[in-house]
């Protein structure tokens, strides 16, 4: 039965690395607008490909 | 009737046709054009009608040239390197997935622009450009031309602090979640019938696993709470934090002790889950409108920067810097920053930031010029009198602003209720130690403990937050934005109601015309018309529209005179506008206190039209509806309304006329010093003083995002007629409240029974303490739900 003991360890660190995830999600600002991307993901992106390169940009720029 | 392409409005009588749609005005039609030329026509497929009208004009002039000026311009930009800089802008017209679409496509309307960003929650846009190909002040021009004006000050970080309070908040939440979560599991073997036989070793280290998880909840997710018991007590006062601190430390303390003694499994799951929703709950009572501006100084109505002029060379200086005897140059759609003198020019002033009211007040050279307002036509030069901290309108701030709200965060129904909580709780846990000493004091000192840990008034903390939390998102909902939910207490305790008149108990654009004179035939009708629309000025915009459609005749040789009037050729015929000194050439001996419009035609005085301001809809219902108020009514105009608000008074007592806002302000206060708690209900910023004295300052808007002075709410113009329903279900929600503690008071007395007798286990704390948290939770924001039904609030 001690081997539950390890598995609760093994769990733990699972669960903790979500939590890292999140408070990564958190301090990144992906909760400070919650409505826009809901919006910007149905948007087209015809006009020209720049946007994809420049959504790349911008997000290593928030990461600063 | 034709909706404008555009921006929804109505068209009118005379559309602008492009590409064969209709439009209101040229503004929006060029709009149109821009974004066709440039294949951006998807703005108007996404959302019908997604722009913005402008009652200026597209281009913006030299109105950003300040920009330019590389000291203010590099104080907005966030970071500038390499020839690319990025700015974050405050939009507020930002409205809708149109906008959104549009400005994150920038780059298509000018190469220079790499990348814009839209945070919708902040209406506000980051834009990264290259300087070398766009400058700061053509991106600003650029916005302004597609009619998303960006609201240029250095004010965003009260916005800033509030997006990293709300990080740490979500952050505390995630934390004691998690920390909940995994104890909860740890915990539950104990709970289950059969648990005994766990072995020990697995119960040891489920005890000190669970101690490990605590630890980040006691030291980082609950310090909040100890820092405002802590500041509580320093200022003598006892907050809802302290019972609810003492009881954290005392489930901690006693869990730790049991872990390690090994004489228990403790209670740390019930610790987590008590902060978890108690986070949660201040979490969603501290949601405010980010996008609104509830505390607005002068300094957000005042430009950045003023043209000064120095030895006849115009040049920008920063507005604080500005000194008592400089000359400066104010152009059209200007805003007068200082009290000053008007040294060359033809001022026509439009004080309706200061005082609701949109007809100019003509100005000559040699006459004193109050800070404030818009000067509209011709540039004009004024030499400041007054430096801006010392103007007569900055004074309002400055009185007596420092130090006056503070205690009115200070949510008063909780405190007292806790205040006396904390002495019975610790008188109930101190007698139950004494009388279990004499018996066993290690079970003394357990039964000690236990009392303040059943005793902690969770569940009473989260009454408020969820109660007033909802009430805040229905009025928000119903177009009533309060700034924070402290706002809902101060409403339910008032008594005494003070209105302002113009543009809050009237209409700031739309107005009652009367034609007084000989009969019009159609033809003059239409000669009047034609020449009408040509001029900007709020009385030629109303006539225009309230005169008959017809089709327009060609105006030659067409003059405008500020402050005085409008002249030109109609088909050939003299047509005159404006005011009697100016069409009739003489002044009548009893200055009209009613505006009107003279008009002559071929020098011959036909009659003058009456515009008399309209009353907003629902105003009587308003008034009826505070009838157990103490109402007063003050207004900075003459007394020329009377006899039409003395019917709506129903008495000439309560109204004031001709109050300036120093006046206004004091007559809050006086008010105030006889015990009388205030709502004050205005619009402009002459209302500022007394909106900020009184304990509840209401501003009316017709547009919530635009400039509204420091307040503690804003109601939509729309909404005005029911703003004594709002009032009514305030007072409901506090009966919640009550209703709520009665609750969390019932669970308190079952803990309690258990915890003297010395019965209280993990068991029946896990079980009490979530139990009694989500009832009353539920309880709160169920029943305000359905109360708002019944009131036919949407929910």
């Amino acid at each position: 039965m001690s081997v539950v003991v390890v598995l609760i360890g093994f769990s733990i660190l699972v669960a903790a690395g979500f939590l890292l995830a999140f408070l990564w999600a958190v301090r990144s600002g992906q909760y400070d607008d919650d409505v826009s991307p809901s919006i910007r993901m149905l948007f087209d992106k015809h006009i020209d490909n720049e946007i994809d390169k420049s959504n790349e940009l911008n997000a290593n720029q928030n990461n600063v | 009737m034709a909706e404008c392409v555009h921006c929804g409005q109505d068209c009118g009588k005379n559309p602008v046709i492009f590409d064969e749609k209709p439009f209101c005005c040229n503004g929006c039609s060029l709009v149109y054009q821009i974004l066709s030329e440039k294949k951006l026509n998807q703005y108007y497929e996404m959302m019908p009608t997604p722009g913005i009208r402008l009652d200026q004009e597209n281009s913006a002039g030299t109105r950003y040239a300040y920009l330019d000026q590389e000291e203010i311009g590099s104080k907005l930009l966030d970071f500038s390197d390499g020839g690319i800089s990025r700015v974050k802008l405050f939009i507020p017209a930002i409205h809708c997935s149109s906008c959104i679409w549009l400005l994150e496509n920038l780059h298509t309307l000018h190469p220079g622009i790499m990348h814009s960003h839209v945070n919708f929650v902040r209406k506000e846009v980051s834009i990264t450009f290259r300087n070398g190909e766009i400058s700061l002040r053509q991106l600003v021009e650029l916005l302004h031309t597609i009619h998303y004006i960006p609201d240029i000050s250095y004010k965003s970080d009260v916005k800033d602090t509030h997006q990293k309070a709300n990080r740490r908040m979500i952050m505390k939440i995630g934390v004691a979640g998690f920390a909940f979560g995994n104890i909860m599991l740890l915990s539950f073997p104990d709970y289950l019938p059969g648990g005994e036989a766990i072995d020990l070793l697995m119960s040891s280290t489920f005890g000190y696993v669970s101690f490990l998880l605590a630890l980040p909840v006691i030291t980082y997710c609950s310090s909040d709470f100890f820092l405002s018991a802590f500041k509580s007590l320093r200022k003598k006062i006892i907050n809802i934090d302290l019972p609810l601190s003492i009881g954290i430390l005392a489930l901690f303390l006693e869990s730790s002790y049991e872990i390690f003694s090994g004489s228990g499994t403790g209670y740390m799951d019930s610790l987590a889950g008590l902060l978890f929703f108690m986070l949660i709950g201040r979490w969603y009572q501290n949601r405010t409108y980010q996008s609104l501006s509830f505390d607005r100084d002068y300094r957000s109505y005042f430009p950045i920067a003023v043209t000064m002029l120095r030895d006849g060379i115009e040049e920008f200086v920063q507005l604080q810097d500005v000194k008592t005897g400089d000359v400066i140059l104010v152009r059209n759609g200007e805003l007068i920053p200082v009290d000053s003198l008007m040294l060359e020019g033809e001022g026509s002033i439009d004080y309706s930031f200061v005082t609701g009211e949109s007809i100019p007040v003509g100005k000559k050279s040699g006459d004193f010029v109050f800070a404030g307002g818009k000067q509209t036509g011709a540039a004009i030069k004024l030499q400041v009198v007054k430096e801006v901290a010392q103007s007569y309108l900055t004074q309002l701030w400055n009185e007596d602003r420092l130090g006056e709200h503070s205690d009115r965060d200070m949510q008063t129904v909780v405190n007292k209720v806790s205040h006396y909580f904390t002495i019975v709780i610790l008188i109930i846990a101190t007698s139950a130690f004494l009388y279990w000493s004499f018996i066993d004091l290690g079970k003394a000192v357990y039964v000690f403990a236990s009392i303040l840990i059943v005793a902690c008034p969770c569940a009473l903390a989260l009454t408020i937050p969820f109660t007033f939390g909802n009430v805040m998102r229905i009025f928000g909902r119903n177009g009533f934005y309060i700034k924070n939910t402290g706002v809902i207490e101060h409403l339910t305790k008032a008594d005494t109601v003070v209105f302002d008149k113009t543009g809050t108990l009237t209409h700031a654009r739309t107005m009652n015309v009367t034609w007084e004179g000989e009969e019009l035939s159609e033809y003059e009708t239409r000669l009047i018309r034609s020449i009408a629309r040509n001029s900007t000025h709020p009385l030629s915009v109303i006539l225009s529209e309230w005169l008959p459609v017809s089709s327009l005749l060609t105006v030659e040789n067409y003059r405008e005179i500020a402050g005085m009037g409008i002249v030109g050729h109609v088909d050939n015929q003299l047509v005159m506008l404006g005011s009697r000194k100016f069409v009739a050439g003489n002044q009548l001996s009893d200055e009209s206190r009613i505006s009107s419009v003279y008009i002559s035609i071929d020098n011959k005085l036909k009659g003058y039209f009456r515009l008399e301001n309209s009353y907003r809809d629902g105003l009587e219902a308003v008034i009826s509806g505070f009838s157990e108020f103490q109402q007063h009514l003050v207004s900075g105009d003459n007394d020329a309304e009377r006899e039409n608000l003395i019917k709506v008074f129903r008495s000439g007592d309560a109204l004031h006329f001709n109050q300036s806002p120093v006046e206004k302000l004091e007559f809050v206060k006086s008010l105030k010093n006889q015990g009388r708690n205030v709502i004050m209900i205005g619009d402009g910023l002459n209302d500022a003083g007394a909106l900020l004295k009184a304990d509840i300052g209401i501003t009316i808007a017709d547009d919530i995002y635009h400039f509204s002075p420091a307040c503690d709410a804003i109601l939509k113009s729309s909404e005005f007629g029911r703003l004594h329903d709002f009032i009514d279900f305030s007072r409901l929600s506090l009966r919640v409240v009550y209703a709520g503690y009665s609750i969390s008071f019932l669970y308190n007395i079952v803990g309690l029974t258990f915890a003297v007798q010395g019965l209280l286990s993990p068991v029946v704390a896990a079980i009490l303490m979530p139990l009694s948290s989500i009832s009353v939770v539920a309880f709160a924001s169920l029943s305000v739900s359905l109360l708002a039904k019944g009131k036919r609030l949407t929910a």
